[in-house]
């Protein structure tokens, strides 16, 4: 992809501000390539028996990768806008965390609960 | 210092400042471009909260194993993944000012995007052809709607790369325009990011359930 070879390999310039630089974009691209591989590998090929552990481990990935682009791609760091960014981030994640756990916990409960034609066991067991 | 009193009778002083504070134009553009992603991926959350909660209402209809296809989601996720670094070879061309090349670099993030919606719509329109279009399960509804509200902000940003293709190509490089880029450089990363989670959450859990 990097078809233009600029010659120099000089990056100067982007260590002003929240630019990345040039080795920074290819970390963050072989570690995305390397953290996409392997989960679709492992699903696909279903060399892991126990779907609940393939599962287990696609998440922990796609987590990492999360990382991954939020540092190379998106240049997260403390300092950024005096660390109004992070602030910012942190607190999404906290609404996000909150509304997503409540909704699957809530709506879990009520399928169990008030379904008498759903066995709760069809539930849990997919 | 003296203090100066205030005549009795006399109303209190109103102090205004007569001249405005200078600010940088675009001094808080990042903060706010930022701020508003955040809010977006609240809008994002919600929509992956509804496909977790509906995700297993297949009302009869397929299900995730049956209609999703993993080699289809693989290349999908690739030209997004491309697009993602030569946006950021745009943004390096951009730091040492060299036009072109910035519009070069754009338009082929262009192209992967494009890409990237052509073969959604192919999926999306397999699927409807099928008779497995939203209105089939409450599993297909929320599925179209979260990845249709991604393939949404993909085609936005697209509109908006264009945009900016012609904003360089006729003012070049002026500070506006660098502002602009680097939002759009957050905006495209951003919309990577989620597509992290969609293609875990919703094709490779979807198949694995």
């Amino acid at each position: 992809m990097s078809a233009d070879t600029h010659g120099h390999g000089h990056d100067d310039h982007a260590a002003e501000g929240a630019h990345g630089t040039r080795k920074d974009y290819v970390i963050g691209f072989v570690l995305s390539v390397i953290l996409t591989a392997i989960p679709f590998g492992l699903v696909m090929s279903g060399v892991i028996a126990d779907a609940r552990i393939t599962a287990g481990i696609v998440m922990v990935f796609a987590l990492v990768q999360i990382i991954v682009h939020m540092i190379y791609f998106l240049h997260m760091n403390s300092k950024s806008e005096n660390g109004w960014t992070l602030m910012a981030l942190i607190f999404t994640i906290i609404v996000v965390t909150i509304c997503l756990a409540g909704s699957l916990w809530v709506m879990y409960h009520m399928n169990a609960n008030m379904m008498p034609s759903m066995a709760p066991g069809d539930m849990g067991g997919m | 210092m003296s203090e100066a009193t205030i005549p009795p009778g006399a109303q209190a002083p109103i102090f205004y400042e007569t001249d405005e504070h200078h600010h940088d134009a675009g001094g808080s553009t990042m903060l706010g471009f930022w701020l508003y992603l955040m809010s977006d991926c609240l809008i994002f959350a919600m929509l992956f909260a509804a496909y977790g909660v509906f995700g297993s209402s297949y009302a009869g209809g397929p299900q995730p194993h049956e209609i999703f296809e993993l080699p289809l989601v693989a290349l999908n996720t690739s030209m997004l993944l491309f697009s993602s670094i030569t946006y950021g070879f745009a943004m390096l061309a951009m730091n040492d000012g060299k036009v072109r090349s910035v519009q070069g670099w754009l338009a082929i993030t262009g192209l992967f995007g494009l890409a990237f919606l052509t073969i959604e719509l192919y999926e999306f329109s397999n699927l409807i052809h099928e008779g497995f279009g939203p209105q089939r399960s409450a599993f297909l509804s929320s599925f179209f709607t979260l990845v249709g509200t991604h393939g949404l902000h993909v085609t936005f940003g697209l509109v908006w790369l264009v945009t900016l293709m012609v904003q360089v190509g006729t003012k070049g490089l002026i500070p506006a325009n660098q502002r602009r880029l680097q939002c759009l450089s957050l905006f495209w990363h951003f919309l990577d990011v989620i597509w992290i989670g969609v293609f875990t959450f919703v094709y490779l859990l979807g198949v694995l359930r």
